[in-house]
């Protein structure tokens, strides 16, 4: 099922002026399937059908399912600087001063789609927190669901555009190298990452648990029940004093009773009940 | 937030003031090159931002940013090099002349709001709600 000429026209319209995102002309295939599941999902038939509906009337539920679906693969550097500014200033001088004795540090980027979030955690790790140079076993890994990403996310090659996209220039500089058109992340920050295949919705394969966790934009596409399991088993995922980050639309609560919600700065992170302080 | 916009092409000043505008910014000045942004900079009335291509006649990108960093009332102006200049020397360059920061053309509009978020100023109100 191929969308539909004016049907991407009225969507990527519908996107821009909601997100600022532009969709380029030969964006059809993502339209289809980012909106087909909702389709389906919805009891549409179709994705044609489903935007004749979107158009016919203002459903606006509908619209931001659309829109979340069409924008949030997005990936960029440093996503949602807040966050990145609470681990820099809080998170992470919390995590070494807690780990100092045992000199580990563990990071996880579950749904890690490119790359992109683990790179800016291991750029920022490389620049904020020279001491980490000093015999830390610092584990980032990232994992998704989808093959394809995996595979660009260890190639860590990202066109211009996708540089473009929050990566401040100073870093850019410090932590790429051009290659033809495209820049490749370095050797020295590629060799500290590792990238695996995984979907979150069917059981875990046995893993560490991580000091802190990323899980950020992936929950919106769940049922309640999958991301009441997916939270809880994240959940058990983290290290005593370890802190879970979700998305800036996401939350935890509600869904999963272990999981508080902390402000640090002005991003709210989640820990483990009785583990808050 | 108060712009100005040097670059000597008229349809990407038009471009980058709209994209300005969107995110806020209400005073644009345009010019078409080094000489013509060191002109309006004339008085107290400072722009917090300065959007600057690198390649222009009369005087560079390059050029400006030098001129930009001389005089210290004009050192809080934060600058951002818009450029299809995309060797990493350039950008190595750009940023030891004084840039902040430095987009590459051709750009996704998000990214230029993206470069402004870097820097501290607020984002289009176009948000997902």
């Amino acid at each position: 099922m191929t969308v539909a000429v004016e049907q991407f026209e009225y969507v990527r319209q519908l996107v821009h002026r909601r997100t600022a995102i532009l969709l380029a002309d030969d964006k059809q295939y993502l339209v289809d399937s980012r909106l087909t599941p909702i389709a389906r999902d919805l009891g549409h038939g179709d994705t044609n059908t489903m935007i004749s509906h979107l158009r016919s009337c203002r459903d606006l539920a509908l619209e931001q399912r659309v829109l979340e679906a069409m924008t949030t693969n997005e990936t960029l550097w440093f996503r949602d600087r807040q966050p990145f500014e609470a681990l820099r200033a809080h998170v992470l001088p919390d995590v070494t001063r807690r780990n100092g004795p045992t000199r580990q540090l563990r990071v996880w980027s579950a749904a890690c789609s490119s790359g992109q979030e683990l790179y800016s955690v291991a750029m920022m790790l490389d620049e904020a927190f020279p001491e980490l140079h000093n015999g830390w076993r610092v584990e980032l890994m990232g994992t998704d669901f989808c093959g394809e990403m995996v595979a660009k996310a260890r190639e860590g090659l990202y066109s211009t555009l996708e540089v473009n996209r929050g990566l401040p220039a100073a870093l850019m500089v410090r932590y790429f190298d051009r290659e033809g058109a495209n820049w490749r992340v370095k050797t020295a920050i590629r060799a500290r990452v590792r990238f695996e295949k995984m979907n979150l919705v069917e059981p875990w394969p046995p893993m560490p648990t991580f000091d802190l966790v990323f899980l950020r934009n992936v929950l919106i596409y769940f049922d309640i029940p999958t991301k009441e399991r997916v939270l809880m088993a994240a959940c058990r995922q983290l290290a005593p004093g370890g802190y879970l980050l979700l998305g800036g639309a996401e939350t935890a609560v509600g869904l999963c009773t272990d999981l508080v919600p902390v402000k640090i700065g002005e991003a709210v992170f989640y820990r483990a009940k009785g583990q808050e302080r | 937030v108060k712009a100005l916009v040097v670059d000597d092409s008229r349809a990407m000043r038009t471009i980058l003031s709209r994209l300005l505008r969107k995110a806020g910014a209400v005073d644009i000045r345009e010019a078409a090159d080094g000489c013509e942004a060191l002109a309006c900079l004339d008085g107290d009335d400072l722009p917090d931002l300065a959007l600057v291509d690198w390649n222009m006649p009369n005087m560079n990108g390059l050029e400006l940013v030098g001129a930009l960093r001389r005089r210290p009332e004009w050192r809080r102006i934060a600058i951002v090099m818009v450029t299809t200049e995309n060797e990493q020397s350039q950008i190595v360059r750009a940023l030891a002349a004084g840039a902040h920061e430095y987009l590459i053309k051709p750009f996704e509009e998000a990214s230029l709001f993206d470069k402004l978020a870097i820097l501290g100023f607020p984002q289009p109100a176009t948000q997902l709600a």
